[in-house]
């Protein structure tokens, strides 16, 4: 960029490109093992092109199960994963948008209290306070349960604090302008505010289904039922069965499902992706 | 906070905040107390009776080498991920900033990773990295490297680095190219001018001038491998082989499904608790001043 360059740009494309290939090259590996028999990946003389089962893997992995095993089809867990993910992104940002609005437009007792209450669930994980939550959530009747799969999860500070940043660089004239032309509080929420945050509610809800999406260890804990398994733990699973046994186009099928829908909203929402990402942690 | 409060009205506002504050309250403090309050005592081995016995159930943690392994295990875990996935992340992210073509689709290829549950990720590496099955193992077998992570500590160890790193460097790229994007072109194009190369102004002006988003991101990088990892670990090793792979967070999860010991594994959890705050804090302290150096 400074200076002229006497061999071009040659060096920086080939670390990209080998970065690329690193960072691609498992994801890859995996569609093309969905498409191949069983026999050929356990004899580990894949091919690195895609081979002709692809249709035949998918049919029986989303819809038929198996017969030999116990499996279940996929496409109930990946139903279960978008309602546990598109639950958390609404139902964080639902609650974080109004309990931001409070904070900053109104004057109530105990309002720094609040905020404080809500602000330090930012520290910690629910990976650390996870069986005292999980005794709660079965105390609550929640286990098997979409509510207890969400609501657990959305116990957490970052979309408030994101909304509260926002919200303090609405100018107050325009608050006076609505309240001159008569708008209460629910109008200019409605009317006003919401309008406004339109792009950083896309941001973060697009972070938040990610999150959501890739859960772990709370439904691992919380789903004992197999129709209330999600996607990312239901592969554990199929490959958990004893090795020599494991179906590995099926489980390579199933990783490429429960990879699909973040990788795709990540790749078509780019823009909103990285602002999402940047403007939560700072 | 300046006083912004326009609109008056005490119930409303009480009411917009009151879904949250109930399940912070239900979902987080009260299971965080609960927690705290467990650390303190003893069940006896029917859980028929409980006694309150202080910080007994610390001391036995604390004398236990099982704890202390697991503290050597996440110590290693968090150096090895944080060293690579930001030395990657930054190799990475300095040559994209530079004005080259087919950018956006570098970055489209590198953030993907991100979009990976950590779980699935630590499936597709298994799938390269299986003795006898795997691509990659076969090939190092074929080189005479005796490859198996489900026997050899070691191996299971630059296993789960491997996932974990591969599963951060998205994030690190993005934040790494966001830092050099904000360095401003003059100063570069001063030291330019002065007669720096490339690599000397790398080192003495734009890796000093980011040192606030790297200090941000080892921070993220060690939250990340204490509590996020837990999906790669148990996917791919379990913790083991005995015990070599089993982090601080794997061990709670580990001993709590046990169950036979709710103190100790409350104690524990306190533990963590403790370190995450630290480590919060010590985030917003670094985060919010800008270190610059």
């Amino acid at each position: 960029m400074v200076e002229h360059r006497r061999f071009g740009n040659w060096l920086p494309h080939l670390i990209l490109l080998t970065g690329v290939v690193i960072v691609a090259f498992p994801v890859y590996l995996a569609v093309i093992a969905s498409t191949h028999d069983n026999a050929v990946i356990a004899n580990g003389q894949m091919p690195l092109y895609p081979g002709t089962h692809g249709l035949e893997t998918y049919w029986n992995t989303i819809v038929a199960g198996a017969g030999k095993t116990t499996r279940q089809p996929v496409g109930g867990m990946m139903l279960n994963s978008l309602i546990m993910a598109l639950g958390i992104a609404a139902g964080k940002i639902a609650i974080s948008i109004i309990s931001a609005y409070a904070i900053v437009f109104f004057a109530f007792p105990f309002r720094m209290t609040a905020f404080w209450t809500i602000f330090i669930t930012l520290m910690l994980p629910v990976e650390v306070r996870i069986f005292p939550t999980y005794k709660i959530t079965s105390d609550l009747h929640m286990l098997d349960s979409y509510a207890g799969l969400i609501l657990p999860l959305i116990a957490s500070a970052t979309a408030t604090l994101l909304f509260r940043q926002f919200f303090m660089t609405i100018p107050k004239e325009l608050v006076e302008a609505s309240k001159i032309d008569g708008a209460g509080p629910i109008r200019f929420f409605f009317d006003t505010l919401l309008p406004l945050s339109v792009t950083n509610i896309a941001a973060l809800f697009v972070i938040l289904f990610i999150y959501g999406w890739n859960q772990y260890l709370w439904p691992l804990l919380i789903t004992t039922r197999d129709d209330m398994q999600t996607i990312v733990i239901g592969i554990k699973k199929i490959i958990d069965v004893h090795d020599a046994l494991t179906e590995w186009q099926v489980a390579m099928a199933t990783a490429v499902l429960a990879m699909l829908p973040p990788v795709v909203v990540v790749v078509l929402m780019q823009r909103l992706f990285v602002k999402g990402l940047i403007e939560t942690e700072k | 906070m300046e006083n912004r409060a326009i609109f008056s009205g005490k119930l409303l506002p009480c009411l917009l905040i009151l879904p949250q504050l109930a399940i912070s309250l239900i979902f987080f403090y009260w299971p965080a107390a609960q927690a705290l309050w467990q650390s303190f005592l003893v069940q006896d081995a029917f859980g028929l009776s409980t006694e309150f016995v202080w910080f007994e159930n610390y001391v036995n943690l604390l004398q236990t080498p099982e704890y202390y392994h697991a503290i050597g295990v996440t110590l290693v875990f968090s150096a090895l991920v944080a060293f690579f996935s930001l030395g990657l992340g930054l190799l990475l992210a300095a040559m994209a900033n530079r004005n080259i073509r087919g950018i956006q689709i570098y970055r489209t290829f590198l953030i993907v990773p991100y979009a990976v549950a950590p779980a699935v990720a630590s499936v597709l590496f298994i799938f390269m990295l299986q003795p006898g099955l795997g691509m990659i193992a076969r090939a190092l077998q074929r080189a005479g490297i005796d490859w198996n992570p489900v026997l050899n500590g070691t191996h299971a160890m630059i296993l789960v680095v491997i996932v974990a790193v591969w599963n951060q460097i998205s994030y690190n790229f993005l934040f790494f190219l966001a830092g050099l994007q904000a360095i401003p072109k003059s100063v570069i194009e001063a030291a330019a001018i002065d007669g720096a190369r490339p690599m000397r102004r790398f080192w003495t002006i734009i890796f000093p001038l980011l040192s606030p988003t790297t200090f941000f991101l080892i921070i993220v990088n060690i939250t990340y491998v204490f509590f996020n990892t837990l999906g790669i670990i148990d996917t791919a090793t379990g913790g083991g082989p005995s015990g070599a792979t089993q982090t601080l967070v794997y061990k709670v999860f580990q001993d709590g499904k046990v169950g036979t010991d709710l103190g100790g594994s409350a104690a524990q959890s306190v533990i963590l608790m403790v370190i995450v705050v630290a480590l919060t804090a010590f985030q917003f302290r670094y985060v919010e001043k800008k270190v610059h150096y």
